[in-house]
């Protein structure tokens, strides 16, 4: 297959940092090669290399024939869609799509039956008059992939096409894209779901700005055949039971994926003695080994082993009862409804998801439970609070981490501690013990005099949790906590977050990341205001079970649920 | 190589899509159009550098008929309302409470002075010099009444007015000395500053935000088109502003115009075009609205206020800080205003601003176009 790009030890240095260094790879016509890797790894600054938007430092870099120096001679042969989709939100869909033709130069005739045919193709066709500004994330998406499938071009650079995204329009833009793959295009799809990577035909495995892996997908996780195992976990204690079989020596990694420990063992050895740990129910069996369980393995030859969080010993005395109530919520922006009578409960010490896609109202919800929006109708209850009544109280009792983390990136560690517990009313002797609780157990003390922003993303995440902690929170909010962040690390995180609630802390998460959803004991899927399903991941994969797809996915969950909710609505139209 | 028709398909297309993003966007429109109103019409009537009604002693150590007199005539002056003090001593107790502004000093032997044709009277004039530009012009007034009173006292008198010379203000281009004149035209400068500089910078800095930008670039278009598309559009809405302070200040104020329009349009665009590459320039360094608009008022908005003649008379201020003017484009402009409308098309006053005013849009716009580059970094 001919080579559309080629990199030759590609290397780009911003200031003193090197974000990407040393890249050899090739990527061949009518593929679509996944460029995968946690955020800050280099996937945009690679993809923007090659849309010549930067000049590389060292290595040389051969797009369509040319070289980088002579790149504006291809520039209308490469489509280029960049992260939030390049598109200007205050002209409407057509408008959009008329001002990329005008750019590539494009006459009357061709232009209309481009237009008609990409309509078509990605289901806008109702929509011409509308802003792209308020087009739902999957429909900008589509937008954004029109846009730049307009000229034809010979290379597609897709920047995180499907973050935030519905699975359902991910899925649809998976047959879009594979499509045109089919008519000779090269793809470059970059993402931080690494269940994607599995999805190309190729991938670009990238960590900390280096290539770790390339290759197909299923070669490189064909090395780990025979490695991987799914045990059912007892009811309870699922994090502690995580954490033993974890330390076992043959074990290499275990997550918990529902109800079942995913077990990936280490290169020659055997599947231990579990009913130590597990206790005499323990059974498992073979499961296919994934592309996140070769990059697992892979990082951990490649990094010093993490150590153990420390177990965490209870925080909080767990309120009786239940520790987060929702009934009936509601927000209305003007006209527009974003949350729509959303109910749920969660137990003290339970793990609850809010699961949906970006724009969906699981932060209008996540924003009302933690007091910082009232409901236009319904009532929450937190910690025992009533929200309406006293919302200065229950935000006493609530610990909040957001994704941006919300740290101030030029004071110190210490600093940022000695901030946040004065914040949370924190004084004298209990001040002084809860920041020393918070570097000792998140181990901090190495860098407590340092300035948060030039931490590294793991420490920073570290420092984030402690600082919502500090007060002793009984219940803690987490709003897309481990999104873009690389395996190990999520799974250090996650740890730590099983220790809390068995602990006796209740948790709320936001996720639009099927991963992160796996670790919740019960899910709330909300789509489109509402909330349509709620139960265990496992409950929701079981409903899904076909001769087909003996072991259905969440996001196969999800995409099911979101089909049955529209087709229900339609019903109910109808009748 | 591009093609004219390619070229023009490209330009047409960014050029549509900039005046489609001004219609729909109303912050544009705003800043375009409704702040030269407010700014015209608060600057306007706020502030005022005429002194009107200034509270102002007359210490009367003589008590005649001539005091009376000169009492009288601060009185029917509309700068001026008098207070009548016995001593001096009591009008500085007056001055220090902040009763009066000033206060001048007439001696016990002023009728005396006044009748004798030879000798000048003497007056002692004492005014507040906190507000130094305030306090110029209350002596300024002080002096002309009492020269006018003196000079209608002894032709009253039939005294030949014998002082040898006597010195008659006429104030020439805007005789009834009315601030608003030469504020009003130099306001302008600061809406065309607004439009170019601060509004591009924004609307550019939004691209980058918005990821568009970034999009853009990787099109075929190049970033000189990108950019002329917006400079384009902006110089439009910019010349729309112009219309509108115009408009204003000629029907709301009643600022006389004695120049021509042709020369006040070409001056303008060329002053909207140096606005706009400085609006360009800020851009290249600002990639967020906030840094953008921050810089804009450091570099363009205040020196246009505070450096250009429209607020404090350039020749008044220290050698040093006249030298800092002359590198703000804004004065050469305000200065070209004030001539268009106050004096008319004087061509010595307006070629050297307009040659300055080309040198700054060909400078700017080279260095906006050096210094763009199609590259994120």
């Amino acid at each position: 297959m001919p080579a559309t790009v080629t990199l030759t030890g590609l290397g780009k240095n911003f200031g003193t940092m090197a974000a990407l260094s040393g890249v050899t790879a090739t990527l061949a016509a009518g593929q679509i090669t996944g460029l995968v890797g946690p955020d800050g790894a280099g996937k945009t600054t690679l993809l923007r290399l090659i849309a010549g938007l930067l000049t590389p430092d060292s290595g040389t870099l051969e797009v369509l024939g040319h070289a980088a120096e002579n790149r504006d001679a291809v520039r209308g042969e490469i489509g280029y869609m960049p992260q939030r989709f390049g598109l200007y939100e205050d002209l409407t869909v057509q408008e959009n799509l008329d001002l990329q033709a005008d750019l590539h130069d494009l006459d009357r005739a061709t232009r209309r039956e481009r237009f008609e045919t990409l309509l078509q193709f990605t289901g806008l066709a109702p929509f011409t008059g509308r802003l792209a500004g308020q087009l739902s994330g999957g429909m900008k998406q589509k937008l954004g992939l029109a846009c730049a499938l307009l000229p034809r071009p010979k290379l597609m650079l897709l920047d995180e096409p499907s973050a935030g995204v519905d699975p359902a329009s991910r899925r649809e833009l998976w047959r879009i894209v594979r499509t045109m793959a089919g008519t000779g295009v090269a793809i470059v799809w970059s993402t931080a779901y690494l269940d994607e990577a599995e999805r190309c035909d190729s991938f670009l495995l990238l960590d900390r700005g280096r290539l770790l892996a390339s290759g197909s997908p299923s070669d490189f996780t064909r090395q780990l055949e025979g490695r991987t195992f799914l045990a059912e976990l007892p009811e309870g204690q699922r994090h502690r039971i995580q954490r033993g079989v974890a330390a076992l020596p043959p074990i290499a990694d275990a997550t918990i994926q529902g109800r079942s420990l995913r077990l990936v063992l280490k290169a020659q050895s055997a599947l231990p003695d579990l009913t130590d740990v597990m206790g005499n129910s323990a059974t498992t069996r073979p499961t296919r080994p994934r592309f996140e369980d070769a990059f697992v393995s892979l990082l951990q030859a490649d990094r010093p082993p993490i150590a153990a969080p420390p177990v965490q010993e209870a925080l909080t005395r767990s309120a009786d009862g239940i520790a987060i109530e929702a009934r009936d919520l509601t927000r209305d922006f003007g006209r527009f409804r974003a949350v729509d009578k959303v109910s749920f409960s969660v137990k003290p010490g339970e793990i609850f998801g809010l699961l949906g896609p970006n724009g969906a109202g699981k932060s209008t919800t996540f924003r009302m439970l933690c007091g910082l929006l009232a409901p236009s109708a319904g009532s929450a209850h937190v910690a025992g609070v009533d929200l309406g009544r006293a919302r200065a109280t229950a935000r006493e009792r609530i610990g909040y981490m957001s994704q941006k983390f919300s740290l101030y990136g030029n004071l110190s560690v210490r600093d940022n501690l000695d901030f946040f517990s004065g914040v949370y009313g924190l004084a004298g002797r209990r001040r002084s013990s809860r920041i020393a609780w918070t570097i000792e157990s998140f181990d901090l003390e190495s860098v407590v005099n340092l300035e948060a922003g030039s931490l590294p993303l793991g420490f920073k995440q570290r420092l984030a949790l402690g600082c919502a902690l500090l007060h002793e929170p009984q219940v803690l909010f987490l709003d897309e906590p481990t999104s873009g962040v690389d395996p190990l690390m999520r799974r250090e995180f996650w740890s730590r977050i099983g220790g809390l609630a068995e602990g006796g802390v209740t948790v709320l998460v936001t996720s639009h990341f099927m991963e992160e959803a796996e670790y919740c004991d019960r899910l709330g899927i909300v789509y489109a205001g509402r909330m349509i399903a709620s139960g265990s991941p496992d409950a929701m994969k079981q409903r899904f079970v076909t001769a087909e797809l003996p072991e259905p996915t969440l996001e196969d969950a999800f995409v099911g649920l979101i089909r049955e909710h529209d087709a229900g609505g339609q019903d109910a139209a109808a009748a | 190589m591009t093609s004219a028709r390619t070229f023009f398909r490209r330009f047409g297309g960014l050029l549509h899509k900039e005046f489609v993003q001004i219609v729909r966007d109303p912050s544009s429109i705003a800043i375009a159009l409704v702040m030269p109103v407010v700014l015209l019409l608060l600057i306007g009537f706020g502030i005022s550098l005429d002194a009107r009604n200034v509270r102002f002693g007359i210490v009367d150590e003589n008590r005649s008929v001539e005091t009376a007199g000169l009492f009288q005539a601060f009185a029917n002056t509309p700068y001026f309302r008098p207070f009548s003090f016995l001593t001096s001593k009591a009008a500085e107790a007056a001055l220090m409470r902040g009763d009066i502004e000033g206060f001048v000093v007439l001696r016990s032997d002023f009728s005396r002075r006044v009748a004798d044709p030879i000798r000048a009277a003497d007056i002692a004039i004492v005014v507040n010099g906190v507000d130094a530009n305030n306090a110029r012009i209350v002596t300024g007034y002080a002096q002309g009444v009492v020269a006018t009173w003196l000079l209608g006292h002894r032709r009253d008198r039939a005294q030949p007015a014998v002082s040898p010379v006597t010195v008659e203000n006429r104030y020439w281009f805007n005789p009834e000395i009315r601030s608003t004149n030469f504020i009003v035209p130099g306001l302008i400068a600061m809406v065309m500053t607004m439009i170019g500089a601060l509004l591009t910078a924004l609307v550019v800095a939004r691209e980058w935000e918005r990821g568009t930008m970034e999009a853009m670039l990787a099109s075929p278009a190049s970033m000189t088109e990108i950019l002329l598309g917006k400079l384009v559009a902006y110089f439009v809405l910019g010349l729309g502003g112009l219309a509108v302070s115009v408009f204003i200040g000629l029907v709301v104020f009643e600022v006389p115009f004695r120049g021509s329009a042709e020369v006040l349009i070409a001056i303008s665009s060329v002053f909207l075009i140096v606005s706009l590459a400085m609006g360009l320039l800020i851009s290249t360094v600002a990639r967020s609205q906030f840094v953008a608009a921050q810089l804009a008022f450091l570099v363009t908005f205040m020196p246009a206020l505070i450096l250009s003649g429209l607020m404090f008379d350039i020749e008044s201020m220290p050698r040093w800080v006249q030298a800092v003017t002359t590198v703000f484009p804004a004065r050469y402009f305000v200065s070209s205003l004030q001539t268009l409308f106050l004096a008319g098309t004087v061509w010595p006053v307006l070629l050297p601003n307009l040659a300055m005013l080309m040198g700054f849009a060909v400078l700017f716009l080279a260095l906006a176009i050096a210094r763009t580059h199609r590259s994120l970094e």
